[in-house]
């Protein structure tokens, strides 16, 4: 291999980038109230004498991943993944026992944001972290427990309160009441939107499968919706919707109106379609004519055939349709906002309007852990399915 | 051009230049509605807006996000392909107005978030397409274009570059197509384009002014993706 003597620059380089961008960018902001962006405050205006581990870290995290360049040790690998992955953690609480440090003899109503070099280091500090469980070829276990750590450190931080100064936190107390709620909606969007994708795409995605011709008129179809940008499908759904409402008067007291829970569920479901019918068609497609033969000559019913066979060995694929529409839709809850149908999307866009950063952060952070979260959770059961189609 | 593009185009063509003129119609589907029809900017503007703001930011996504793929499967750029890989995967979970949201507090209100977000969202589709595309190739190809002693770069530019073509064009057009609803949203962030009456009229309870936006916006991502199709038939090579 000629290729394994060539010097790996990616820890090296992350590591740079981070500490540039720690000591480049504002690491925290002060602001007299939420609404004004406030005074940058840079890393170096914070190290003062006790805080010498702060320059010691980046050094030494700099150092380690440029003489692991040279020399790929795994010692020194699990070294810098180590002061990459406490610097995490590390990074949240330096930054709220400033913010408290910054906010003493200040009004109230001043805040401690985090600034651009907080986000943009930790970020990399994450890339660090993967790309050096990467090359050191770490198995599953140990990847799980590092990722584990990582969370359970900043979690701790943020439960313990010693965050509560930072501007961030504030906005979330200050909504802590009506925020479970607000996710709550969010998933029971989504949750609607995927049984009903899922009640209707599978038929389909059978049908199309059984009648091939079906088929080749239904994709270009549901591929036309998906072109269809989603605030527009909102907007396109909602007189209909509001027509309906207003002519049959049962469907409005059932909820049923141009804008909120229904144009949402809708329009997410049609989206999930071409994913889920796609999956369904393409999985059963790939399983194999011959076990299908086997089992209608033991004498199985089609229906039987469908259920016992096809369906299982189908799963892996279907659920790989099913993922892509489940993730896209956490996204696209949060645009169904605008239309009033609630969700964390709410609260983004009433920041997004107001121009409080913070907000829209407590919007977007949970959106996206949202997405990370179902993305995970479908991979372990693509996994699953996997495992029990080729269980050797 | 195919049958369908061009009746879908000037359909388009043809509600940006007649909705102005639409006031009876709007007001009799909406008796209760003041004004019946979005005139704050013409139509014809903001569709141009729209494609402005789209085009210029795919082609920034296109640009760099080929460059990005070409790069990561040479031999200079193999190292960082996992990170790429990596980033690509955890960008799934980021929605596109998650990211449009995020390039206010940097850059501020108006088109230049826009552009931004844009530019950066559309930037994962292309390279996601260009790698895959790549990676498709088949390597007896390869093996036999430099068995014929052609260079890396002759081998990259005559082999690889045109059989990554047909992937790597419907990466595009994701990408294109992505961008064309994430700038109809960017007018929640001040940007002026086809959203601007969709906003207006969710804010304002004007349903015909979300419906003349949505509309159009609809035509328009239709319209392109349908050129992108006919563009797709002419490389599809392979089979």
């Amino acid at each position: 291999m000629t290729q394994d003597k060539r010097r790996n620059p990616v820890l090296a380089s992350l590591s740079v980038l981070a500490v540039l961008a720690l000591y480049g960018l504002p690491f925290l902001r002060l602001a007299p109230n939420r609404l004004v962006s406030g005074q940058p405050l840079d890393f170096f205006s914070i190290v003062d004498g006790s805080a010498w581990l702060l320059l010691v870290m980046p050094v030494a995290l700099v150092g380690l991943t440029a003489a692991a360049m040279f020399k790929p040790r795994v010692a020194w690998l699990w070294a810098a993944l180590a002061i990459a992955a406490a610097g995490m953690p590390g990074l949240l609480w330096l930054a709220a026992n400033q913010a408290s440090i910054q906010l003493q003899g200040q009004l109230p109503i001043a805040r401690v944001s985090v600034g651009s070099a907080f986000w943009v280091t930790l970020t990399l500090l994450g890339f660090i972290v993967s790309s050096a469980l990467q090359q050191l070829r770490a198995n599953a276990l140990q990847s799980i427990l590092v990722a584990t750590a990582i969370l359970m450190a900043v979690g701790g931080l943020l439960a313990s309160g010693a965050c509560s100064d930072l501007s961030l936190i504030k906005e979330y107390a200050n909504r802590a009441d009506g925020f479970v709620e607000v996710v709550a909606r969010h998933l029971q969007i989504l949750l609607l939107a995927l049984v009903c994708t899922l009640a209707i795409g599978l038929p389909l995605g059978w049908a199309a499968h059984a009648h091939a011709k079906a088929g080749r008129a239904l994709l270009p179809v549901l591929n036309i919706i998906q072109t269809i940008p989603s605030i527009a499908l909102f907007g396109l759904l909602m007189a209909p919707l509001a027509l309906l409402a207003a002519s049959v008067p049962a469907l409005g007291r059932a909820g049923i109106s141009g804008v909120g829970l229904a144009p949402a569920v809708i329009a997410l479901t049609l989206y999930g379609l071409l994913p889920v019918v796609r999956g369904t068609l393409v999985g059963l497609q790939n399983v194999p004519s011959g076990i299908t033969q086997a089992a209608r000559a033991l004498g199985l019913k089609r229906f039987q055939i469908l259920i016992a066979i096809e369906l299982p060995l189908a799963l892996p694929v279907l659920l790989g349709g099913v993922r892509t529409a489940a993730v896209s839709s956490v996204g696209l809850a949060a645009v169904t906002a605008l239309i009033g149908a609630g969700g964390l999307g709410s609260i983004l866009f009433e920041g997004l309007f107001a121009n409080a950063e913070d907000v829209v952060l407590l919007g977007v952070l949970p959106i996206v852990a949202l997405g990370v979260m179902v993305d995970t959770l479908f991979k372990v059961l693509m996994r699953l399915a996997n495992r029990s189609v080729h269980p050797w | 051009m195919s049958h369908r593009l061009f009746w879908v185009a000037a359909l388009l063509a043809a509600l940006v230049i007649l909705l102005p003129h639409s006031a009876p119609l709007f007001s009799y589907v909406f008796p209760q509605l003041e004004r019946p029809v979005y005139t704050q900017e013409p139509f014809v503007w903001l569709l141009w807006q729209h494609m402005l703001l789209v085009g210029a930011s795919s082609l920034f996504s296109v640009v760099a996000g080929s460059a990005i793929g070409v790069w990561v499967t040479r031999p200079s750029g193999h190292f960082f392909k996992p990170l790429v890989e990596s980033i690509l995967a955890m960008s799934q979970a980021f929605p596109p107005v998650a990211v449009l949201a995020l390039a206010v507090p940097v850059v501020g209100f108006g088109e230049l978030p826009a552009l931004l977000a844009l530019a950066l969202y559309g930037l994962l589709p292309v390279v996601q397409g260009t790698v895959s595309g790549l990676q498709g190739v088949p390597a007896t190809q390869r093996q036999a274009a430099l068995s014929l002693g052609m260079t890396a770069s002759q081998c990259l530019r005559y082999i690889d570059l045109p059989l990554a073509l047909p992937v790597w064009l419907s990466s595009v057009r994701t990408s294109v197509i992505i961008n064309i609803g994430t700038a109809a949203i960017a007018s929640t962030v001040g940007a002026k384009t086809l959203g601007s009456p969709i906003i207006i009229g969710l804010s304002g309870f004007n349903t015909a002014y979300v419906l003349q936006g949505a509309i159009l916006v609809a035509l328009l991502a239709v319209v392109v993706d349908l050129a992108f199709e006919s563009w797709a038939k002419r490389v599809a090579w392979q089979h």
